[in-house]
């Protein structure tokens, strides 16, 4: 039972925010901390939430080391986020795969 | 058929034609999201739901490791509020794509909708924004994402250990590619992301901070980072563009 209202907090809140500016918000943002803080929130919050836990999801930290690292420099190299998702998780495979040889 | 029926069906038809690629991507990692929610003890048809509902792959990593942790109700509604913080500027970026007529409904079922990719077919949509190609392609998008999620915790326990590890760093693999090509293109961005590391690895290693749930971590480095950034290195109006996609 828990676990349906764990989602469905989830779902209220995301819907929230998702619907609240689009039905009350008709002008554009203009105060300049809310808007560079706004700005700022996605990318904080995704670093923050990719390192280390990259490196603990693998069974070898090596091998989160190495999907780090691919991941970065593909991304850097302006590949799109399904093949970016891929090429970390064949470095992890074949990290693993030549731990476990060894 | 009417013209006006004739060009109902051209935009379903063009918003489903966009909405597939997004899906296939979405399927993949909702997949490994699933192993997520596997490992937090959801099944095939929560998992479902849930994603139904928040389709947002942050937001839902948050919702799957917060229920893992047994975390408070309002930690979670405070870590989804953060993680998905960023749809209220494009909620509010897509309101100025909708005529000022545009019905509360549309608004509403509009706002549901959005995702990085859909808000992305949203704003390329040139002209006035039809919600019923949006709709087309989020509802294609969305079935995608929420039979991967059912998929992944179905099939996580199927898979051998060596792909499940694999599989679950897919995710990371997505935030990178989201947080990277700005960090890339502007050097605040490229800091924070470096500092944003640095700091949650302190936090992780540190005695006492250590102690903090991951959802309190990024809640509080969040909120502290972006502040400070805000402070010191303020956005201007044409800075923005980076938002869009």
């Amino acid at each position: 039972m828990s676990v349906y209202l764990y989602i469905l907090v989830g779902a209220l809140v995301s819907l929230f925010i998702r619907v609240l500016p689009l039905t009350l918000i008709r002008r554009q943002i203009t105060h300049p901390f809310l808007r560079s803080f706004l700005y700022y929130v996605p990318y904080v919050t995704l670093a923050v939430m990719t390192f280390p836990a990259i490196v603990d999801a693998a069974q070898y930290p090596l091998a989160g080391v190495a999907a780090l690292v691919v991941g970065a420099v593909l991304s850097w190299l302006g590949m799109g986020l399904f093949p970016v998702a891929v090429s970390c998780c064949v470095s992890v495979f074949a990290v693993e795969f030549l731990l476990r040889l060894f | 058929m009417t013209d006006l029926q004739n060009d109902l069906r051209g935009e379903i038809l063009r918003g489903a034609r966009d909405g597939l690629p997004i899906g296939l991507g979405y399927f993949a990692v909702a997949f490994s999201l699933g192993i997520t929610a596997k490992t937090a003890g959801l099944t095939p048809v929560q998992g479902f739901i849930a994603s139904f509902l928040n389709h947002a792959s942050a937001g839902e990593y948050a919702l799957y490791t917060a229920i893992a942790a047994h975390a408070a109700y309002w930690e979670v509604a405070v870590v989804i509020f953060i993680t998905n913080m960023r749809y209220l500027l494009m909620s509010a970026a897509l309101s100025q794509k909708l005529s000022s007529s545009t019905s509360l409904l549309h608004r509403f079922l509009l706002g549901f909708g959005i995702t990085d990719e859909i808000f992305g077919l949203g704003i390329a949509y040139p002209g006035r924004l039809r919600p019923a190609y949006l709709y087309s392609a989020f509802l294609v998008a969305e079935m995608l994402w929420s039979s991967g999620t059912a998929s992944g915790i179905v099939a996580g326990s199927i898979l051998p250990e060596t792909i499940v590890s694999a599989l679950s760093v897919a995710i990371y693999g997505m935030f990178l590619a989201i947080i990277i090509p700005p960090a890339r293109q502007d050097r605040v961005v490229a800091g924070l992301v470096v500092a944003a590391f640095a700091c949650s690895f302190a936090f992780s290693v540190l005695p006492l901070l250590n102690t903090l749930s991951g959802g309190m971590r990024t809640i509080i480095l969040t909120v502290a980072i972006s502040s400070v950034a805000a402070l010191l290195f303020p956005v201007r109006e044409d800075a923005e563009g980076g938002e869009a996609a």
